[in-house]
């Protein structure tokens, strides 16, 4: 009894990380399935844009008051853009479009591949001598990935003009010294980071969605829990990555010296 | 055309719950073999063993000489291309329509042009009475031309083997009789090896070559269809009759205490044994037998009655 608390979730973990090889093993075997990755990035696009759009507006704002307040207090005002520039590009921007992969994205996936696997549409296919691991999973893996590395870029861009235009309009800053102290903290190295994590996240969202959806059980209400513990998982794995990423990152590239 | 199935051993089990145990059976290239049992008895289970679905726990499953158990999943994606499969609400792709749907494999597999492809669905839909209804969705129409659309979408690689889930499930009694002469005339045309699932009873009887029965996890009896249902094997008899005087009860099995009341009781006699459908163009089958063959050569006497020529519908009153 005590053993089947520790092997549920190690045979989970285990299952996933297995089927993400599959997925990688099958992103690079032909045929490419150039259509369904178009129509899914396509799709992806179309669930996540506006509300990355929106509500990287307020992270950037809140960014922008926050920091703004602080350094108010030590006098460095000047420094106002170069924080809110940082906290965006390093942190803000991937955690935002994770967050919006997994919930708009990932769960639309979980949700398709859940009703197909309830509806023999996987079994169908799979009789019909197609991979569905090749066929569907990995062009929406990659169609995820492509998609995050965009939205972060659109983040970090609504985010800092959102932080900017609240530090000049709310905060009295001046443009001049925001914009010009854009890169006194920042550099390059960070935004190639924000990439990096956006390129994993995406990789994990759609990974975890289409595992849970490929694995649902038990009727219609197996494709709702699968969507619902594909979200749950998703989140709580990019969160501990997102540390460890980091983490790393602090340790092999040198904050810039001023 | 058509190739053999030979089953040795096979054993499954969810858990610690056995669904059956040692199965060995072999569907004869080129002939109609059913399945039957009462709900519950893992027949799909069974037919999805088949196709390498689901793993057995034990036992093999030969085609060609791949044993589907134990082989590579590379080998079992190509094993694959062989079969046609009907499940059992048809499985279509829900985001196609039918059109689309019958032509994947094709655009999947093969390098036909679009006009080529075009050719073959159309034929396919023709011959399953779905002409028309090509650029309908999956969710538009009913169950019985889902499973119709389905048969179109098994038969469009031309199979070797064709494994049909509950073809009569859902569907008026009318078009069961059109689709299982559709299954005959099939095999007439195509030669490949049938296995249909079922538990109609109807079908059961005049269909196939061969009948098998799983029954309270094992198999209980597979051979060629006269000897089934000339068999006084109660568990045969009780169900190709649909009676419930027999073994059988209501959940799976009677307990102990309703057998010892039944033992007096005596199975009632066999009915006659109608003749089995012929091919609508008399073509003649691989399968084909002349009725009462089994019967003559393993010196059987049928049910009074049998093969004749009037007796071929309506088998069970």
């Amino acid at each position: 009894m005590s053993l089947s608390v520790v092997t549920g979730p190690a045979r989970v973990a285990g299952g996933l990380f297995a089927f993400a090889l599959d997925v990688v093993v099958a992103m690079f075997r032909r045929p490419f399935q150039v259509r369904e990755l178009l129509q899914q990035a396509w799709f992806i696009v179309t669930v996540t844009i506006v509300p990355t759009a929106l509500v990287a507006i307020p992270f950037g704002a809140v960014i922008a008051l926050q920091v703004g307040g602080l350094i108010k207090q030590f006098g460095a005002q000047s420094f106002t853009g170069s924080a809110a520039v940082l906290a965006v590009v390093r942190e803000a921007g991937p955690i935002a479009t994770a967050l919006l992969v997994a919930g708009a994205a990932g769960s639309a996936i979980a949700a398709d591949l859940g009703s197909r696997r309830i509806r023999e549409e996987l079994d169908a296919m799979m009789v019909l001598g197609i991979n569905p691991v090749q066929r569907l999973v990995a062009p929406r893996v990659l169609a995820c990935m492509i998609v995050a590395v965009g939205l972060n870029s659109l983040v970090n861009i609504v985010g800092v003009a959102g932080g900017f235009v609240f530090n000049v309009v709310l905060q009295d800053g001046t443009p001049g010294a925001y914009i010009a102290s854009f890169t006194a903290l920042a550099q390059e190295a960070d935004l190639w980071q924000g990439m990096v994590k956006a390129l994993i996240f995406g990789f994990i969202a759609a990974i975890v969605a289409s595992y849970k959806g490929m694995n649902a059980a038990g009727g219609p209400k197996g494709v709702g829990d699968a969507v619902n513990e594909a979200v749950v998982i998703t989140f709580t794995l990019l969160f501990i990555v997102n540390f460890f990423v980091t983490a790393i990152y602090l340790q092999l590239v040198p904050p810039k010296g001023m | 055309m058509g190739v053999e199935v030979k089953v040795d051993g096979l054993t499954k089990k969810f858990g610690s719950q056995v669904i059956w145990n040692d199965v060995t059976l072999t569907l004869p290239a080129g002939e109609i073999s059913v399945m039957l049992g009462p709900s519950g008895t893992g027949k799909s289970v069974f037919l999805k063993s088949l196709i390498g679905l689901l793993k057995p726990d034990r036992g093999s499953i030969l085609i060609e000489g791949v044993d589907i158990a134990s082989c590579s999943e590379r080998q079992l994606y190509e094993i694959r291309k062989l079969f046609g499969v009907l499940f059992q609400d048809g499985a279509m792709f829900g985001s196609m329509d039918l059109y689309d749907n019958v032509a994947f494999p094709l655009r999947e597999h093969t390098r036909k042009s679009e006009s080529q492809i075009r050719q073959v669905v159309m034929e396919k839909m023709d011959l399953v009475g779905l002409a028309g209804a090509e650029h309908k969705l999956p969710g538009e129409i009913s169950g019985g031309m889902r499973k119709r659309a389905g048969l179109a979408r098994a038969l469009v690689m031309d199979p070797e083997i064709l494994l049909i889930d509950e073809p009569d499930s859902g569907l008026d009694p009318v078009r069961t009789a059109y689709i299982n002469q559709l299954f005959i005339d099939l095999n007439a045309q195509i030669d490949a090896t049938f296995l249909i699932v079922t538990h109609d009873i109807n079908t059961a009887r005049t269909v196939p070559d061969n009948i098998g029965l799983l029954y309270h996890k094992h198999l209980a009896m597979f051979g060629p269809r006269e000897m089934l249902l000339s068999s006084r094997e109660p568990v045969v008899a009780q169900f190709l009759n649909a009676q419930r005087v027999g073994p059988i009860g209501m959940s799976e099995e009677k307990d102990a205490d309703e057998l010892a009341a039944e033992a007096s009781i005596e199975m009632p006699p066999l009915p006659p044994i109608a003749r089995q459908l012929e091919p609508s163009d008399g073509r003649p089958r691989r399968g084909q037998k002349e009725p009462g063959a089994w019967c003559a050569a393993n010196g059987v006497v049928p049910p009074p009655g049998s093969f004749e020529p009037s007796a071929t519908s309506g088998a069970v009153a």
